[in-house]
């Protein structure tokens, strides 16, 4: 039983991070009918957004102490972040805090490069078949993946959680089960809860205010929504870039879970076309609840007792779940019926 | 358009075949001057041409996009290297079992995939593909040796073999003659030759043409009351071929078989070489092929002191600058240029090179010669169904 409500929570934060990049996708599919393959390396950036505030907030004075010496007789240099030695305490909470600040950075950097790319490049291929968006935002991807290597390298860059969260929660203690059966790193707890929020938010926005509302008839039937004289290519614009902020801060916050390198992205992305697909193409709610749905799965697919039943079976759980949700039920689990059907 | 029999076509066919067929065997040659005519990398030129043209069956003539078709390529080099392993080093059986081995496969693959059509079809070949990389890494470790690569080690049996080659080195041996270097080229032109001749006649034949008309409008095809389905399937299954003879022709210098050659970056090289090239033109992927296998071994081959003499003539301070920028594309950074490079085709060039040709001579030489062009070359059908 114990081992049932660890798997469903480990299944959780990947499960998040799925749900936000695939919520992204189908926004952007639903508003624009662009497919995009470059999502996964917006992810990507998002993550390496963080990488850019914790390396430069972590930029070091050098100090030499004349007092110690190394072993080479020369004196020990001492390294103190510059944010650390002007601020002090203060400095170093920051610090600290790199990845949540990060949020502050990577939200409007996100929504320009959304913005960007859709103004730039996308808004001349929502005439052109869907292979090639497919193939032109692949070629994207390819490039920011190539221009994130040259400029940070090619090895994982390891970011560390605020030390407030570092630690593990002692979850099944408070369900009932005996102490330290269940230990749960917080931060993957507090990812969870910042995937929910996010996905909250972007509901919210879209079902309460009087942009969203516009953005969903638009949706529903983008040529009315013209006619009343409402610009809703500006706003489907605004949404693209909107949907590039969630899956960037999908990545800052996924850095202290997996440490980025630069091609996290086509990891992901691969992936979250799955679990829209399974969702359901243009379908917000589908993609949230397939998200989690399949990070679940994923989890219970690793565990031994399953594998020494289906050998590899956690290598392919998500692709097999695809396989047979296309072939059965094309429109997914929650898809409207005749959309992209075929 | 029913012209496929036509004495004309068919004279411009054999033409076609006979400058194609000098182009390649006299490729030593004339690639001299680009700085290109060793075996190795002449040898990729094949490999990636039959591979290219294998896909080009399918996507080109259907419009259904695969983005799996690298595991064709990866089920190619393993039975290649089964067969290495257990009936001896002689190249025949292993391309014969390599391309069944790739046909049944893709009969399964493509008898579930084709059910669905555009993004779900391409999404269904991906997850495939991605089953088998990862199986091959995980649970079919005694059959793909996982991470290490399947090889041929001297204690395999080898039954056909004898004990000629007990001590010789472990490579492919085609009735004495050893693959390597030009012969090993040479070996895989000709499959190239006799393979792209073979794509001819599908372009050309009734087949080809009901392919064709699968990709402009299929639901009119059903309207006809005619089940797509069987033509379809087949042009994947011989797409699949192609690319498991790519696959096991790969082995034939180096019989090494690894998963990463099924992984769909793979598949997505191969996507890139057709459409750079040109889709459903009969020289167009392999022009595509060849042209990113070649930028690939100069560009990735660059350095720091190749740049230095290239932009030599530049004064000292622009010279810094021209460096650092050019040093972005080159050597590791080769993938940047090549994304970079498919984005402007697919951009301003969705017919590839192939299309930028013809456009080319449509301006140089005027109206006339342009108009029957694209009926001699065959096949510029708008992309997209």
């Amino acid at each position: 039983m114990d081992q049932i409500l660890l798997q469903i929570l480990n299944g959780l934060d990947k499960g998040g991070a799925y749900a936000l990049i695939a919520l992204g996708l189908t926004l952007i599919f639903g508003t624009l009918g662009v497919v995009n393959f470059a999502h996964g390396a917006l992810f990507m950036l998002g993550a390496f957004c963080a990488v850019a505030v914790y390396q430069f907030l972590n930029l070091e004075q050098v100090t030499l102490d004349p007092d110690n010496l190394t072993p080479w007789g020369t004196p020990m240099e001492i390294r103190v972040p510059y944010i650390e030695s002007w601020f002090g305490e203060t400095g170093a909470a920051i610090l600290n805090f790199a990845v949540p600040l990060s949020i502050l950075v990577a939200i409007p950097v996100m929504l320009v490069i959304g913005i960007t790319m859709e103004r730039g490049l996308i808004k001349h291929f929502y005439r052109r078949p869907h292979a090639e968006q497919i193939l032109v935002t692949f070629g994207l991807a390819i490039v920011i993946q190539e221009i994130i290597k040259v400029w940070f390298g090619a090895n994982p860059i390891p970011i560390p959680a605020p030390a407030l969260f570092s630690g593990s929660a002692d979850i099944g203690a408070a369900f009932g089960f005996a102490e330290n059966a269940i230990s749960y790193p917080w931060w993957r707890l507090v990812y969870l809860a910042f995937s929910l929020a996010v996905i909250g938010a972007v509901f919210a926005f879209l079902q309460f205010t009087t942009f969203g509302m516009v953005v969903r008839a638009g949706m529903a039937d983008r040529e009315t929504v013209g006619l009343l004289g409402i610009n809703i290519g500006k706003r489907f614009t605004i949404m693209f870039g909107i949907a590039a902020v969630v899956a960037g801060l999908a990545g800052v916050m996924y850095t202290p879970i997996l440490p980025p390198d630069y091609h996290m992205g086509m990891d992901f992305l691969v992936l979250s076309f799955v679990v829209v697909v399974v969702g359901g193409m243009g379908s917000l709610g589908g993609a949230v609840a397939a998200g989690f749905l399949l990070g679940i799965l994923q989890s219970f697919a690793s565990m031994t007792e399953v594998k020494s039943i289906f050998p590899g079976i956690d290598q392919i759980i998500i692709y097999l779940v695809a396989v047979v949700i296309l072939l059965v039920r094309p429109r997914g689990l929650m898809g409207r019926k005749g959309v992209m059907e075929g | 358009m029913m012209n496929f029999l036509d004495k004309d076509n068919l004279q411009s066919d054999i033409v076609l075949i006979v400058i194609f067929t000098i182009a390649i065997l006299t490729m030593p040659i004339w690639l001299q001057p680009f700085g290109a005519a060793y075996p190795d990398l002449m040898q990729k030129f094949a490999i990636f041409g039959i591979f290219a043209t294998g896909f080009n069956i399918l996507f080109g003539l259907t419009g259904y996009l695969s983005f799996g078709h690298a595991a064709f390529l990866g089920v190619g080099s393993y039975t290649a290297v089964w067969s290495f392993k257990l009936l001896g080093m002689n190249p025949l059986p292993a391309l014969v079992l390599a391309v069944i081995a790739a046909g049944i496969f893709a009969l399964a693959i493509g008898y579930l995939s084709l059910r669905r059509t555009g993004i779900y079809f391409s999404i269904l070949t991906l997850a495939f593909a991605q089953m088998s990389y990862n199986l091959a890494y995980s649970v079919l470790t005694p059959i793909t040796n996982g991470e290490t690569g399947l090889r041929v080690l001297r204690s395999d049996p080898r039954i056909f073999d004898g004990n000629g080659s007990e001590t010789g080195p472990l490579v492919a041996n085609l009735f004495g003659i050893e693959m390597t270097g030009l012969s090993g080229f040479y070996f895989c032109a000709v499959v190239l030759i006799l393979v792209s001749w073979f794509a001819i006649m599908i372009f050309r034949s009734p087949f080809g043409l009901m392919l064709k008309a699968v990709k402009t409008n299929q639901n009119r095809m059903g309207y006809t009351g005619l089940n797509t389905r069987p033509y379809a399937l087949a042009a994947f299954i011989i797409s699949g071929m192609y690319a498991g003879l790519a696959g096991a022709l790969m082995c034939i210098t180096d019989p090494l078989a690894g998963a990463e050659r099924m992984q769909w970056t793979a598949s997505g090289e191969v996507v890139l070489m057709t459409i750079l090239g040109g889709a459903g033109t009969l020289m167009g992927p392999m022009l595509g092929a060849g042209l990113i296998k070649y930028f690939e071994n100069i560009f990735s081959s660059f350095n720091e002191s190749t740049l230095e003499s290239v932009f030599h003539f530049l004064p000292e301070g622009m010279r810094e600058a021209a460096i650092s920028v050019a040093g972005l594309f080159v050597g590791e950074g080769w993938h940047l240029t090549l994304g970079l490079m498919f984005m402007i085709v697919v951009i301003f060039l969705p017919g590839g090179i192939i299309e930028g040709l013809r456009r080319l001579a449509k301006a140089v030489f005027g109206r006339k010669r342009a108009d029957d062009t694209p009926q001699r070359g065959g096949d510029t059908a708008p992309t997209g169904h």
